[in-house]
């Protein structure tokens, strides 16, 4: 499978609660090119990761339609299934507790038939020695540091190829030292296997250290506010934080971002998953 | 060694106690209780002078046949209370259709069933498995069945998104989650074997060491009572860490868990 474009178009959501209807996504549409690796950045409660879910086939939609590599993915008549074309990494681990490293590692290709065990369990040990994780592999999940349960699971996902990989805010939570590092094993990974990327966070420096375009969505309802084009080269290094394009990037961001936080903190709109 | 010095000690304080009560004050009835030193040599006794000691074939029948009664009908609560857990935290549908009906059931204490019980069954075996089996039963079930509550939606999702189909995942995330909760259901459900096995056999039973113990009172044989709630004692705590050693080995991951 390769790399495939991502088309949300349109998209609308609304969820039922005690007050009524709220409507969390208003005709959402953001285009990700193949190999791209694109952040989706805004407040709690902008329905970014209702964008994620319905790519991932865990939630429908209300409105608009989801293309994957052109095909119709989701629409409001009909949900995606999930499947290991588009693999989630979650905020916090999602790693099977009663599977060695390896056998997490071997869960999808050997699941869904496309690979023998022996010949799935070479491709791991290769992976998790490409990402830095040889000798992890018959620990179990909860002996390894927080840092390397996620980067287990990155390799995880990325061992069965997916058409595009969506990345639900996974280093939230992580102290800074840990996170920055954990960007660059990540950036590290993409620059090797080049899949197109969705990434959902809050946080504005992740999303242009990472990002190949950053869109910028508001709250309540979420919409996109815009795209921007991080035009930073790769492959990028932690000494890019420092330099003055990087900065000018975060500050347009902030910008973007601000106003609409700063509606919402003052209206004091409880904030939603 | 301090754990078993202690333990030890545990166990001299209530026999010390028991001699104390019975023996030297005898306050009240506690007199017309069997001696601590009588019951001691009746069952070492070559000849028991109520027929049954560590040396007669009676006492080894009865012990044999509570044991081979209660790991029937623990295998049996094993066999049908998990896939009815699984099945009821599985299915909503199913859920639905059957909790109700298990809630209603499950607060009967296993006394009340007694009757029913003979009345169902033909004398002899079945209604002692029977009520033995149905205590077990409810707890493996209501175990399993908080096991697969107890999994994390988002491994779920995890699975699926990895290309799991919902078959899949009941194979591979809701057994193996639930595993921890059917082990500690497991030791639960052998404790409430034994208490539902002497009831039963008190009540119903021809034979067994719930049987020894009834009959024993009935027929003034004081000193086999305390034999055989001795002999309870020891085979009940053999049983549930046999029990305890294969849930261990049936749940690894957890123990690694915990020394990690």
């Amino acid at each position: 499978m390769n790399p495939a474009s991502l088309q949300i178009e349109d998209v609308a959501k609304s969820y039922r609660s005690q007050s009524g209807e709220l409507l969390a996504l208003a005709s959402c549409s953001i285009e990700i090119a193949p190999e791209e690796l694109h952040v989706i950045v805004g407040p709690s409660g902008c329905g970014k990761t209702t964008l994620l879910n319905a790519v991932a086939g865990f939630q429908g939609i209300d409105g608009g339609v989801i293309r994957l590599g052109g095909e119709t993915l989701c629409t409001p008549e009909r949900q995606a299934e999930p499947g290991a074309d588009r693999v989630v990494v979650f905020q916090h681990s999602t790693l099977f507790p009663w599977r060695t490293v390896l056998d997490n590692v071997t869960y999808g290709p050997v699941i869904q038939g496309r690979r023998s065990r022996a010949e799935a369990r070479s491709l791991a040990r290769e992976r998790l020695s490409q990402a830095g994780l040889a000798g992890l592999e018959d620990r179990y999940p909860a002996e390894l540091s927080s840092g390397a349960q996620r980067r287990v699971e990155i390799v995880r996902a990325l061992v069965n190829e997916p058409r595009v990989l969506l990345l639900d805010e996974p280093f939230r939570g992580m102290d800074q030292i840990t996170r920055d590092l954990m960007h660059e094993a990540l950036l590290e990974l993409y620059d090797r296997a080049r899949p197109t990327v969705l990434f959902i966070t809050h946080d504005i420096e992740e999303a242009v250290f990472l990002g190949s375009r950053v869109t910028a969505m508001s709250a309540r309802p979420g919409r996109v506010k815009a795209t921007i084009e991080v035009d930073l080269p790769r492959p990028r290094e932690a000494g890019l934080r420092a330099s003055a394009r990087f900065n000018e990037l975060l500050a347009d961001i902030l910008s973007l971002v601000h106003d609409e936080a700063n509606r919402a903190f003052v209206a004091g709109d409880r904030e939603a998953a | 060694m301090r754990r078993l010095i202690l333990g030890l000690l545990g166990c001299g304080l209530l026999l010390g106690l028991w001699y104390l009560a019975v023996d030297v004050l005898a306050f009240g009835r506690f007199g017309s209780l069997p001696p601590l030193g009588e019951v001691l040599t009746e069952w070492t006794s070559h000849e028991p002078v109520y027929g049954t000691s560590i040396f007669t074939h009676n006492y080894y029948a009865d012990i044999w046949v509570s044991v081979r009664r209660v790991l029937e009908a623990f295998v049996l609560a094993v066999l049908l209370g998990v896939p009815l857990g699984l099945a009821i935290g599985w299915s909503r549908r199913f859920r639905d259709f059957t909790f109700p009906v298990l809630e209603l059931i499950r607060p009967i204490p296993i006394l009340a069933w007694v009757p029913l019980a003979i009345l169902m069954f033909p004398r002899g075996e079945q209604p002692v498995i029977f009520l033995t089996w149905l205590s077990a039963f409810f707890v493996m079930t209501l175990n399993t069945l908080l096991g697969v509550q107890s999994v994390d939606r988002d491994l779920v999702r995890a699975a699926r998104s990895l290309g799991a189909s919902p078959r899949d995942v009941l194979r591979t995330v809701i057994v193996p989650g639930a595993l921890p909760y059917v082990t500690t259901g497991m030791k639960i459900a052998i404790g409430v074997s034994w208490f539902s096995l002497v009831a039963g056999e008190m009540v119903a039973g021809q034979s067994g060491l719930g049987y020894l113990i009834n009959s024993s009172y009935a027929t003034v044989r004081y000193p086999t009572i305390v034999i055989g709630m001795l002999t309870l004692g020891i085979v009940g705590f053999a049983t549930s860490a046999a029990i305890g050693a294969l849930a261990g080995r049936l749940a690894p991951h957890r123990t690694r868990t915990a020394a990690a």
